[in-house]
């Protein structure tokens, strides 16, 4: 099976995976920056697609993550996959962003039974979710996603780039301090999960806030 | 696939999503063959005003479902198109990130070329589309007869733009690359100032449906509200312009409807809605034909097309109607369901730029939110 996955949930990338590539990589990209979604995203699968020699009749599936993340970014990613997956007639899925994080930390040495995944939500807090792991497993979600302040987090280490930002607040873990949520780990989740028969999410965005909206107030008369 | 042997009458796909429209229209050539529209326009309602983070969410969940439609109504296939185009500016910046990554994606899916469009002179273009292949949506009598020739703007051609995001006066010698803004508002569009009165008057929103229909019921001079820009300091003279000389102010306005109320309100006396509504349309009407039609004049602009949402007003049709024959400029207003934001409109110019030669803009450009009627196309 062949996966494009996107996600643009602080950064924007995408990413190729089969279960039939060495680690399940075929290509992948992302940006560093957390602002160029709309001029980056789409020339960068364009060329992911044609360094792979691959078109959209290869691909068995799309895969976006869904955040939670930045509004405007999120949705940059989110339309493209349903896009893609609209032209190519080819099945849809969410991932939730942070599992991408979740991941590269079950896989690193750095794994503790137990943590917690953050990112940057503005306004001074973060988006995060708890997660379990158990050997040879993949993070199971115990917790989240949520958006809130880094001092109201559980007494936990914290992984991701949420961390970094508040390390004086939580137990941010150095390797992983800047660390976004990337396609490429998003897509090998969804790989593993799909390949285990488990379920995904629909491209519903996890937005986590309303819109700043409010209704007006009726207005005060002079008398 | 040979993409010139379509370049006299080119199939092109529109897409739009500046403001609370997410709009695709096709068209071939100057052939309108649909114009899909959905709005979020009911999820404004309670906040009396459009809310960039309500449109871009509806944006993002109406958009492969228009396009679907879009595709049905028209009965062609995405394999057909020549070219896709899309609103890049101006407008809402997060609203015009989902259809400008929409589009975007619809060409690395199909590897169609790519315009990315500006909003303003789309408008524009939309008057260079025939009413006899109008689509479902074209409404009845579609194009007026005083409709344009095929396939050529007139000479001397002016837009007046008027809508609840933007109000403008345009002069367009060239369509595809020549466009020039001769005036526009410094503060709120004359739409806003609409809804903003409705609110103050506790009408409902939009408020320019309110407003024309209870101000027929009132007395347009029981009141005298202020046209905005209109002193002398800043019209100045046709040999030497002042600073706003074709440009309009509504917040002064808005204002001033308060201050009136307020003062009812204070003397316990009933507050005259009608009348109040029937002064306000009035001011605005009013400033808006007067300042219109002295840049046509000193312009030398005798062709005028009225486009945007308030061009559904009936007294700023009917008044500019008057003044622009009085004048000799002839008066095109497309019919209301191409004036209000559409993806008919993107799709119209788009095929402009294809038949011009005009090449496309690829896949890397960013929307941009203030994007001048110089650019016509990024
Ligand atoms: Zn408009």
């Amino acid at each position: 099976m062949l996966i494009l996955a996107i996600d643009t949930s602080a950064v924007a990338s995408a990413a190729l995976v089969s279960d039939d590539a060495p680690e399940s990589v075929v290509a992948s990209f992302a940006t560093e920056d957390t602002r160029s979604h709309a001029e980056v995203l789409a020339p960068g699968i364009e060329q992911l697609m044609a360094e792979a020699g691959l078109d959209g009749a290869d691909v068995d599936a799309i895969v976006t993550g869904v955040g939670p993340g930045p509004f405007t970014g999120l949705r940059s990613g989110i339309v493209t996959a349903r896009t893609l997956a609209f032209v190519w007639n080819k099945p849809l899925y969410g991932v939730m962003s942070l599992d991408a994080i979740a991941l590269e930390v079950a896989e690193s040495t750095d794994a503790v039974p137990e943590f917690i995944v953050a990112t940057d939500a503005r306004r001074k807090e973060v988006y995060w979710a708890r997660y379990t792991l158990a050997d040879a497993q993949l993070p199971q979600l115990l917790d989240g996603p949520h958006v809130g302040f880094a001092a109201d987090l559980p007494d936990l280490p914290v992984y991701g780039a949420g961390a970094g930002i508040y390390a004086d607040l939580v137990k941010a873990v150095p390797e992983f301090s800047s660390r976004q949520p990337e396609a490429l780990s998003l897509g090998q989740f969804a790989l593993a999960r799909l390949d285990a028969g488990e379920a995904l999410l629909d491209s519903t965005p996890l937005y986590l806030r309303e819109s700043d909206a409010r209704v007006p107030g009726p207005r005060k008369r002079a008398l | 696939m040979n993409r010139t042997q379509h370049s006299d009458r080119p199939l092109v796909l529109g897409i739009e999503s500046s403001c609370d429209e997410t709009g695709v229209g096709i068209v071939r050539g100057t052939a309108l063959l649909t114009n899909t529209v959905s709005s979020s326009m009911e999820e404004h309602v309670r906040f009396g005003g459009v809310i960039p983070e309500i449109a871009s969410r509806a944006h993002l969940d109406a958009f492969v479902p228009t396009l679907r439609q879009a595709l049905a109504d028209a009965d062609v296939t995405l394999e057909e198109l020549d070219a896709i185009a899309v609103t890049s500016g101006p407008g809402l910046a997060g609203a015009l990130m989902v259809g400008v990554c929409a589009a975007k994606a619809l060409a690395v899916a199909t590897g169609k070329p790519l315009y990315a469009i500006n909003h303003l002179v789309a408008h524009v273009g939309v008057g260079l589309l025939q009413g006899g292949a109008g689509g479902p949506d074209a409404g009845p009598g579609s194009l007026p007869e005083s409709g344009l020739p095929e396939n050529s703007l007139p000479e001397n051609l002016g837009a007046l733009l008027v809508s609840g995001g933007h109000t403008e006066i345009l002069r367009i010698r060239s369509i595809t690359d020549d466009v020039e803004l001769l005036g526009s508002t410094i503060d709120d569009a004359a739409g806003e100032a609409y809804d903003k009165v409705a609110r103050l008057l506790g009408l409902g929103y939009p408020g320019g449906p309110a407003i024309d229909a209870l101000a027929r019921s009132g007395n347009a001079k029981a009141i005298r509200f202020p046209r905005g820009l209109s002193q002398p300091k800043y019209m100045g003279t046709a040999e030497e312009p002042g600073p706003h000389r074709y440009d309009w102010s509504f917040s002064g306005l808005k204002t001033a409807v308060a201050r009136c109320v307020e003062q009812f309100e204070a003397r316990g006396e009933d507050v005259p809605v009608a009348d109040i509504a029937a002064a306000f349309q009035e001011a605005v009407v009013d400033v808006i034909t007067s300042k219109t039609v002295l840049a046509c004049r000193e312009h030398g602009i005798t062709e005028l097309l009225l486009g945007g949402g308030v061009a559904a007003n009936s007294r700023l049709r009917q008044l500019t109607g008057q003044r622009c024959s009085a004048a000799g400029i002839r008066l095109t207003v497309p019919p209301l369901s191409l004036c209000t934001d559409n993806g008919a409109m993107v799709a119209a110019l788009g095929a402009q730029l294809v038949m011009a030669g005009v090449a496309p803009s690829g896949i890397g450009f960013a929307p941009d939110s203030s994007m001048p009627v110089t650019t016509v196309s990024a």
